[in-house]
C-alpha cells in the first residue's frame, strides 16, 4: 500500500470515474421497486387514481340515477354488477364518481397543510427566538385537541360542506408538517453547508427554500405520502357523519354511512365502499413505508 | 463597544514601514458566547492588520478563538454569539460592525470569502457542484444561468479538476474529499475576493492532497492577488505559505511575527512549545515534547497570563496581571509576556 502510494502520486483531481461509478445511486424507481410491498401500494395508490380520472370516460351508468326497481340489487346483478343501493343506483359507478370526490379533496388538504405547515416549520425552526416560541406554542395548541374533535370543532363554525371539511381536516394535520420539518430544519440550520452558504453571501430567503427546504424534500414526499392514507380516512369520516360533501354529490364516505342501515340485508352496500377506502389506505402508508426506505440513504445497499 | 483594560495598538501602515494602505484592519476584537454557565468570551480584545496579497498565518490550537475571529470578519456569528466590542475596518468600504445585513451579503463571497475545514459536509448533498459555484456568481454579478454554469466550468479547470464540463454536473458524492476542496475553493474565488479566509482549508485531506490543495491556493491568490488569512494548527503549512504569523491562545494574540523571525527565535514560550512539540527526523526515538496541560476553560480563566499554568518560564509577576502584547524594539513583533517585558509587576 505504501509502495503504490509513493510511486504512483496520487492525484485526486484525475481520479478515473470508473472508481466512483459503483457508488452511484441507482434511479429511485429502481429501489421503489425491490420492495415489493411498496410495489402493492403503488398499485393500489394507481388503481384508485385511475377510477378517479377515468369516471367520465368510462361507460358507466349515471350515479345518480335512481331505480326503485334495482333497490339494494346484489352483486353480479345484470346492469348492476356490484349491486345498487338502497335508492338503486348503480354501485360500481358510485365508487368510480365517488373516488374523485374522495381523492381531490384528501390531496387538496394534504397540499394545504403541507405548504402552510412547512412554511411555520422552517420559519421557527431557522429563525427560532420569539418567532419559534409563537408558532411553536400554536402549533402546541392545535395538538392538545383530540384529532377528529378539533375537525369537528371547525366544521361546527364554519358549517357542512366539501370545502369546509376539507379545510377542517386540513388545519389538523397542519402540526404533523410543522412538527417534521422545523426538526429537520433545526439540524440542516447548523450544517456547515448553510453556513458556506452564507459565506458566500446567500440571505436569508435563499438558504430556507433553496438550501434547506431541498434537503428537506425526501422527508417532505414520505411525509406526505403517509398523510394522504390519514386524509382519506378523515374525510371518509366526515361525510360519514354528513359534514363533508353534501348529497347529491357523495363520496366513498357518504356511501358507508347510506349502506349502514342495509348492513344486515345487503351488507355489500357498506362493505364494497369500506373496503374502496381500506385498501386505498394501505395503499398509500406501502407506498409511504417504501419511499421512506427508497430516500434513505442508510437502507442503500 | 467594550473598553478593554489594556489597550493594543494596532499595527499601522507608518509603523511597518511599508507605505500599502492595510486591507484589513482588526482592532479589539471581542466576541462572546452566552452560555448557561455565564459569559464566555471565545475572542478577547484580538487586533491584527493585513495588507493586500498578503497570507497571515493564525496559529494556535483548538478552542483558541481562530475560526470565531474570521466568522466575526465576515459577520456569520450566531446567537447565543456576538460580536461585543472592537472594529473591523475592510479597505475602503470602512467599518464592517456597524453594516447591515444586506451590507454585508453584498461583501460575503464578493470581497470576502471563506473556505471551511469539512470538504465532506460544506456542500450542500442535493445541488450540482457548478450550481453552486454558478450561485455564488449569480448572487453577486448578475449573471444569467447559463453565463455562471459556463464560467463554473472554466473556474473547475482553474482549480485544476480534470473534465471540467463533466464534473460540473456532478454531485458532490461523486467526488472525492480533495477535489470538493477545490470545487470550495473554486467556489470562495468565484469572484475574485479581496480577502480569502481559510479555516483548516487541508486539516480534513490527506497529506499528499495536502500539499496540491496549498499549491492551488498560492497559485490562485498571487493570479487574484488576494489576501489570505490561513488558519491552522499545522505550523508546517504555516512555515510554508505565510509571511507573517498570529499565535493564538485562549482568545488573545501571544505572539505576532514575521514567519521567519518567529521560526528562527520563538520569543514566548506559547510558541517555543509549539514548535518543540513538531517531530523532528533527528529526534527519533525520543518522546515528543508536548505542551503539558490542557487549554483553559475561558470561563474561568487563571488571573494574570492565561498560559501562566502550563508555562515552563512561570514566575512571580505572571500570576499579578495579565501581560499586554508588547511591541518588541527594533522589530514589528509583538510579544505579550512579562519575559519580555521592560517593566514587568513587581
Amino acid at each position: 500500500m505504501r509502495d503504490t502510494m509513493t510511486d504512483t502520486p496520487m492525484d485526486d483531481a484525475i481520479a478515473t470515474p470508473e472508481v466512483i461509478e459503483p457508488l452511484a445511486r441507482q434511479s429511485l424507481l429502481a429501489r421503489l421497486s425491490k420492495n415489493r410491498l411498496s410495489l402493492v401500494g403503488g398499485a393500489l395508490v394507481l388503481i384508485a387514481v385511475f377510477m378517479a380520472i377515468s369516471a367520465p370516460f368510462l361507460p358507466l351508468q349515471d350515479p345518480d340515477a335512481v331505480d326503485t326497481s334495482q333497490r339494494l340489487a346484489p352483486i353480479g346483478s345484470p346492469g348492476r354488477w356490484l349491486g345498487a343501493d338502497e335508492l338503486g343506483r348503480d354501485i360500481l359507478s358510485r365508487l368510480f364518481w365517488g373516488a374523485r370526490i374522495t381523492l381531490t379533496v384528501s390531496l387538496a388538504a394534504t397540499l394545504i397543510a403541507m405548504v402552510v405547515g412547512t412554511v411555520l416549520g422552517l420559519v421557527s425552526g431557522y429563525f427560532l427566538g420569539w418567532t419559534d416560541t409563537v408558532i411553536s406554542r400554536g402549533i402546541d395548541v392545535l395538538m392538545a385537541f383530540p384529532y377528529f374533535l378539533l375537525a369537528l370543532t371547525v366544521i361546527a363554525i364554519l358549517g357542512p360542506g366539501l370545502l369546509n371539511g376539507m379545510l377542517a381536516i386540513a388545519l389538523v394535520n397542519v402540526p404533523f408538517f410543522a412538527r417534521i420539518i422545523r426538526g429537520s430544519t433545526l439540524s440542516l440550520r447548523e450544517s456547515d453547508f448553510v453556513l458556506a452558504a452564507k459565506g458566500m453571501g446567500a440571505g436569508h430567503l435563499r438558504v430556507l427554500f433553496r438550501h434547506i427546504l431541498v434537503n428537506s424534500l425526501s422527508t417532505l414526499v414520505v411525509a406526505t405520502t403517509i398523510n394522504l392514507g390519514f386524509m382519506i380516512t378523515a374525510a371518509a369520516a366526515l361525510s360519514f357523519l354528513g359534514l363533508g360533501v353534501q348529497p347529491p354529490t357523495s363520496d366513498w364516505g357518504t356511501m358507508l354511512a347510506s349502506g349502514r342501515q342495509y348492513l344486515s340485508a345487503a351488507p355489500h352496500t357498506s362493505y364494497l365502499p369500506g373496503l374502496a377506502i381500506f385498501l386505498t389506505v394501505l395503499g398509500f402508508n406501502l407506498l409511504g413505508d417504501g419511499l421512506r426506505d427508497a430516500l434513505d440513504p442508510r437502507m442503500r445497499e | 463597544m467594550t473598553v478593554l483594560a489594556t489597550p493594543q495598538p494596532t499595527i499601522s501602515a507608518s509603523e511597518t514601514g511599508t507605505e500599502t494602505v492595510p486591507l484589513l484592519e482588526v482592532e479589539n476584537l471581542s466576541t462572546e458566547f452566552a452560555t448557561h454557565a455565564g459569559t464566555l468570551r471565545a475572542v478577547d480584545g484580538v487586533s491584527m492588520s493585513m495588507t493586500a496579497g498578503e497570507v497571515l498565518g493564525i496559529v494556535g490550537e483548538s478552542g483558541s478563538g481562530k475560526s470565531v475571529t474570521a466568522l466575526s470578519i465576515l459577520g456569520l456569528i450566531r446567537a447565543p454569539g456576538r460580536v461585543s466590542g472592537g472594529s473591523i475596518r475592510f479597505q475602503n468600504h470602512g467599518e464592517l460592525l456597524t453594516k447591515s445585513a444586506s451590507e454585508m451579503r453584498k461583501i460575503r463571497g464578493d470581497m470576502i470569502s471563506m473556505i471551511f475545514q469539512e470538504p465532506m459536509t460544506s456542500l450542500n448533498p442535493v445541488f450540482r457542484v457548478g450550481w453552486q459555484i454558478a450561485e455564488a456568481l449569480r448572487l453577486h454579478r448578475n449573471m444569467s444561468k447559463a453565463e455562471a454554469t459556463e464560467r463554473a466550468a472554466e473556474l473547475l479547470e482553474r482549480v485544476g479538476i480534470a473534465s471540467p464540463r463533466k464534473r460540473v454536473s456532478e454531485f458532490p458524492h461523486q467526488l472525492s474529499g480533495g477535489m470538493r476542496q477545490r470545487v470550495m475553493i473554486a467556489m470562495a474565488m468565484a469572484c475574485a475576493p479581496k480577502l480569502l479566509l481559510a479555516d483548516e482549508p487541508t486539516t480534513a485531506l490527506d497529506v499528499t492532497v495536502q500539499a496540491q490543495i496549498l499549491d492551488l491556493m498560492v497559485q490562485l491568490k498571487e493570479e487574484d492577488g488576494a489576501a489570505v488569512m490561513l488558519i491552522t494548527h499545522d505550523l508546517g503549512v504555516i512555515a510554508e505559505m505565510a509571511q507573517k504569523v498570529a499565535v493564538m491562545y485562549a482568545g488573545v494574540v501571544m505572539e505576532e511575527a514575521d514567519v521567519g523571525e518567529l521560526f528562527d527565535e520563538p520569543l514566548h514560550p506559547y510558541t517555543q512549545g509549539l514548535l518543540n512539540s513538531i517531530p523532528r527526523g533527528h529526534s527519533r526515538g525520543s518522546a515528543l515534547k508536548a505542551i503539558p496541560g490542557i487549554v483553559p476553560n475561558l470561563l474561568h480563566l487563571p488571573t494574570g497570563c492565561r498560559f501562566r499554568d502550563r508555562c515552563p518560564a512561570a514566575h512571580a509577576p505572571c500570576g499579578k496581571a495579565e501581560p499586554p502584547l508588547q511591541r518588541m524594539p527594533d522589530s514589528a513583533r509583538k510579544v505579550r509576556c512579562w519575559l519580555h517585558h521592560p517593566e514587568p509587576p513587581k
